[in-house]
């Protein structure tokens, strides 16, 4: 081997040491990179009992519930296998919908209902103008609700973005 | 096959010249493309169904992330070519690269925030698309800290090389963090298998933007690989004749 070989096989080397050293680290640490936990796996009892987590997923169509006079809210998130109820009192983001993906971050209260104390909104990855989202609504719109659960949601980040009726139906028009 | 195409690359003069003549050709196309794609998105595309106004941000944002990314990759490629053929000009490159990096990475990670607060509802999360692209920018300043404090340039440019060549693992992380965990940030719109999620009218300004900040660093590169062979061959005799000249 001629010295330029020698270095071009070493770089190669640090280059495949280092991929695989990271994804024995990664994968060791999957719960810990986790950003929030999927209804499935709440409901499975996969989150540890007592303490803070994420929970993350679709509000469920028509599920919002305001208390009147209050900032109270309750609402259901869904991955399409399980559901979890959430109470939150506070402010909710500009882009909290119906159908659409949200994190929450909170605790599991003795009943089973998720005790948010933040709620963040979760968009999905795609972009058009008003008039598109109109239209497809009214191709899509009213055979949405059979197709909903039918979407097959894998768990974890893609359930949002692998419900494609939910995202392109906006539950308020703009 | 015939290298000498190659190794002229390697050659600091030629090099020099080489980045002198080529830097108007991408810095006025860049400058001209930047206003274009500005204007196509921030006034020419249609507001989003959900995000309103607001979504705008994108047009800086995402190429802004994009380009730490790429730019990243070429430095770390750089450096692999510094090492394996001890090419000087190539740590030079490698070394010009860091500081235009860390800026997109800086632009990117800022103008996410504030895209984040009125889209999200927070300015940061310890998300793993936001943390992966955080660390993107330590090894940027890591990559130049550790050229910094030593005073060889050769020690210097093979000890940063090796930090550049490790770091890129950390680029496909980036990428696919938000395919990888549960995430906070959606996934890609443009960068993934099948057509862009974005419809036509939004979708050209931000590829033109993409271009324009390709151009702009490339213009942005080839001033700094200057610099850096000027601090270099600051003792060469073909540099003395150059500027004499």
């Amino acid at each position: 081997m001629t010295p330029r070989q020698r270095r071009l096989t070493l770089v190669i080397g640090i280059i495949a040491g280092v991929s695989i050293a990271g994804t024995l680290a990664l994968s060791a640490f999957r719960r810990n990179v986790t950003f929030f936990f999927d209804p499935s796996q709440v409901v499975a009892g996969q989150v540890p009992a007592g303490e803070h987590f994420r929970l993350g997923g679709m509000v469920t169509q028509g599920s919002l519930k305001r208390a009147p006079g209050s900032l109270e809210v309750q609402f259901v998130v869904t991955d399409f296998s399980h559901n979890v109820p959430v109470s939150y009192t506070g402010v909710l983001p500009d882009l909290f919908r119906e159908g659409a993906g949200v994190v929450a971050h909170g605790h599991l209260g003795p009943d089973g209902t998720f005790i948010a104390d933040e709620v963040l909104a979760k968009h999905d990855e795609k972009y058009m103008p008003p008039e598109v989202a109109r239209s497809l609504k009214r191709r899509h719109g009213e055979s949405r609700t059979e197709t909903e659960p039918g979407a097959s949601a894998p768990a974890g980040a893609t359930a949002p973005a692998a419900a494609p009726a939910a995202a392109a139906t906006p539950s308020t028009s703009p | 096959m015939n290298w000498t195409w190659f190794h002229r690359f390697a050659s600091p003069p030629h090099m020099y010249r080489l980045a002198r003549r080529l830097t108007p050709w991408f810095a006025w196309p860049a400058a001209v493309l930047i206003v274009v794609a500005l204007y196509g998105g921030l006034v020419l595309a249609p507001p989003d169904y959900q995000q309103g106004e607001g979504f705008r941000m994108i047009y800086v944002h995402a190429p802004t992330a994009w380009m730490s990314l790429m730019v990243y990759t070429t430095m770390a490629f750089a450096a692999a070519v510094g090492l394996i053929w001890r090419m000087k000009v190539a740590h030079a490159a490698a070394a010009a690269c860091a500081p235009i990096g860390a800026s997109f990475t800086f632009a990117a990670l800022v103008t996410g925030s504030l895209y984040g607060e009125p889209m999200w509802g927070t300015w940061w999360e310890w998300d793993p698309r936001l943390t992966s692209e955080l660390i993107l920018f330590f090894l940027y300043l890591g990559y130049m800290g550790l050229r910094g404090a030593i005073e060889d340039t050769q020690r210097a440019d093979r000890t940063s090389a090796v930090l550049a060549v490790v770091g890129v693992v950390n680029v496909p992380i980036i990428h696919y963090s938000v395919t990888w965990w549960n995430s906070l940030h959606q996934a890609p719109s443009v960068m993934r298998l099948g057509k862009p999620t974005l419809s036509g009218a939004m979708l050209w300004p931000l590829l033109a933007m993409l271009l324009a900040f390709t151009l702009l660093f490339v213009a942005l590169l080839l001033v700094r690989l200057r610099a850096e062979i000027l601090a270099r061959e600051r003792n060469a005799s073909w540099l003395r004749e150059e500027l004499a000249a």
